[in-house]
């Protein structure tokens, strides 16, 4: 284990649109309620990425970020981490950049740094904006995983990608599954941010850098998830009362 | 003046009227929209022989508008538009409401500038800053900065009074022929890390200096200088600007229309004379008592108007953080994680609204000692000691506290 744990947030500047930069606070502070050091650095766009962090952190952007955020992490630090196995996490354009290839602000095809066997073009028809609820598909996270989605982008995982969820409510990827795990590199389209609104998901994260985690008492998390679920599950039942039409009443 | 006109003005006041007289709202909107339904040029002719300044940006609109009001109003009656009612509907309403004022501010939503000046012809626009606002209305700032740049280039273009120290505002003044620079400040730079005309990363002095290396854009000059309270006019003379709502960003806000009140003969001396004597604006900043303790609202609608307002709060102040996310709030709350909340720590704080258990997760990562509470007046009945309280609220949120203030 390393004396302090480095957390790198990448080009907060352009990569952290939605307020995703609260990934990187939520995993220090998660290790410093357990008495381990964690230090965040925040990457800026003209540094290079550190070669000594031990987990690094990606988020969403806006279309001309994403292509100069690609151009930025053609350097090899970020798939070096990922071949030595340091966890890393991105979401929305994030996780898009890291794929095989995405679409710039122009609708041209853009290679990405290439560490998740994925695709991404548009989403058929408008985008996916609202709660999104999934259902975790990997070992070690059991709860589920919940967040606010924002994105016009759909992406396709080849075979060497496994999804994160599988999608309950909204939309993710696209296909019915959102994120994608390969390695430890993991990634999704939960804002909110992700790992705020889901600390076994910051614990599952950790635990590949630290072992196993002592509980923490995240009875605030939980009301919050148990609030957005209620309020999940109000929006949907209002959904279906809308779609059913009283009969015309008889003369 | 055109019978369709007339008779557009008199419907849209009919509906108006009847709005308020069923009890819907202000009718402010509904009747804008009946006189542009029947008379879609009813903007142009109602602003038709007035001088008119827009105002637009993404933070201070409100308050700028009204301290350019306030300025100009030393020199004759002014129309302006109130009440967060800064769309097309909002604006003809307001013109079409009063038919003498020769002179006008009106506070223009951002995407609508382009729309709103070609319609009113103004002789100047204001130009604040632009920043992510609600993420689902507005995805990208620099699209706005964008619409601004075309809307104010070619030889009819507006004078335009801009703050020189936002980048985006400055690449959009830049293709306007006539423009005075005000250095009114930036406190919020994690929007303009690119250059907004070629995307280069802009390199920034520390200062207040910037550069973009790939396409030369910079920093201008600024006509107008403000260094914490004092204001430098273009002819070196420095003002001591005393105002009566709270924050260095409203002095930044007043040597803005301190400059615009100027393309009017209004002296910068008359001018922040009568900006001083306003002690709020819209209940924001408004300083009031409950259950006699003093109070203040603070409204914060973005990530960079949070900055402001937490810099404006008293320091042993305990705070109140009350956050809706109704669709006029945007529908996501996790900005929250853009605003530097750690600059609570030390202090007490009162989570609450709709979203209360979002920012209560916020406040515990940012180290803030904290409690939640639903209600909003339990809330300030929460707040620990017995001195003053500060309230920083968003939009929906605000409009509560207000209503909670005024019913106490
Ligand atoms: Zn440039």
């Amino acid at each position: 284990m390393p004396d302090a744990v480095r957390i790198a947030l990448v080009f907060p500047s352009l990569l952290g649109t939605y307020g995703d930069g609260g990934n990187a606070s939520v995993l220090a502070q998660r290790l410093r309620w357990r008495g381990v050091e964690a230090e965040t650095v925040d990457v800026a766009v003209d540094d290079a990425l550190p070669e000594q962090a031990d987990v690094y952190v990606l988020g969403g952007g806006e279309d001309t970020a994403q292509t100069l955020a690609v151009s930025r992490l053609a350097d090899g630090v970020l798939a070096r981490a990922a071949d030595a196995g340091k966890p890393v996490f991105a979401v929305c354009a994030g996780f898009q950049i890291l794929g095989e290839t995405f679409l710039d602000g122009a609708g041209a095809v853009h290679a990405g740094v290439g560490l998740i066997d994925c695709r991404t073009d548009r989403l058929p028809g408008s985008r996916a904006v609202g709660e999104l609820l999934g259902e975790p598909a990997v070992d070690g996270v059991v709860e589920l995983l919940t967040g606010y989605e924002n994105h016009g982008g759909r992406t396709l995982l080849g075979p060497a990608a496994k999804p994160l969820a599988r999608v309950r409510s909204g939309t993710g990827n696209g296909d019915g599954v959102d994120g994608a795990v390969q390695g430890s590199v993991v990634a999704t389209y939960l804002h909110g941010p992700a790992l705020a609104r889901n600390p076994a998901l910051a614990d599952w994260l950790l635990s590949k850098v630290v072992g196993d985690l002592a509980p923490l008492d995240d009875s605030e998390e939980q009301e919050l998830r148990r609030e957005r679920l209620t309020a999940l599950r109000r929006a949907r039942a209002a959904w279906w009362r809308r779609q059913w039409r009283p009969p015309a009443r008889g003369t | 003046m055109t019978a369709r006109y007339t008779l557009a003005r008199a419907a849209g006041a009919t509906a108006a009227g009847l709005s308020r007289l069923t009890g819907r709202g202000g009718g402010t909107t509904i009747g804008g929209r009946v006189t542009l339904l029947v008379d879609p040029l009813a903007m142009t002719r109602a602003a038709a022989g007035r001088e008119l300044a827009l105002v637009t940006g993404t933070n201070g609109k409100t308050t700028t508008r009204t301290l350019l009001v306030a300025a100009l109003e030393t020199r004759e009656p002014v129309v302006s538009n109130g009440g967060g009612a800064n769309l097309p509907t909002g604006l003809t309403a307001a013109l079409t409401a009063d038919r003498t004022s020769r002179l006008g501010v009106l506070e223009v939503d951002e995407p609508f500038l382009p729309k709103v000046a070609q319609a009113v012809r103004p002789r100047a626009v204001v130009l604040l800053n632009l920043s992510r606002d609600q993420l689902d209305r507005y995805a990208e700032v620099r699209r706005l900065a964008g619409i601004w740049h075309e809307a104010l280039s070619g030889p009819a273009a507006p004078a335009v009074v801009a703050n020189a120290d936002d980048p985006l505002v400055v690449w959009a003044a830049t293709g306007a022929t006539d423009v005075v620079w005000v250095a009114a400040g930036q406190g919020w730079t994690f929007d303009s890390t690119s250059c907004p005309a070629c995307g280069d990363v802009l390199q920034r002095d520390g200062q207040r200096g910037w550069r973009s290396p790939g396409c030369g854009l910079a920093r201008p000059t600024p006509a107008w200088s403000v260094t914490g309270r004092t204001v430098t006019a273009p002819d070196g003379t420095s003002y001591d600007v005393k105002l009566g709502i709270p924050g260095d960003v409203n002095v930044g806000n007043a040597a803005l229309a301190a400059a615009a009140a100027g393309l009017w003969g209004v002296s910068p001396a008359k001018a922040f004379d009568a900006m001083a004597r306003i002690p709020s604006v819209e209940g924001r900043y408004l300083e009031t008592t409950y259950s006699g303790r003093p109070l203040r609202l603070l409204l914060a609608k973005n990530p960079a108007g949070w900055v402001e307002a937490i810099g404006m709060s008293r320091a042993e102040a305990p705070v109140v953080v009350a956050v809706n996310a109704r669709a006029a709030d945007g529908r996501d709350p996790s900005w929250l994680w853009d605003v530097p909340f750690e600059l609570l720590r030390g202090r007490h704080a009162v989570a609450t609204g709709e979203r209360s258990r979002d920012v209560a997760v916020r406040l515990r990562y940012a180290g803030v000692d904290h409690i939640r509470v639903d209600d909003p007046a339990d809330a300030l009945r929460a707040a620990h000691g017995s001195g003053p309280i500060e309230v920083l609220a968003n939009y929906t949120a605000f409009q509560s506290y207000r209503r909670v203030v005024r019913d106490a």
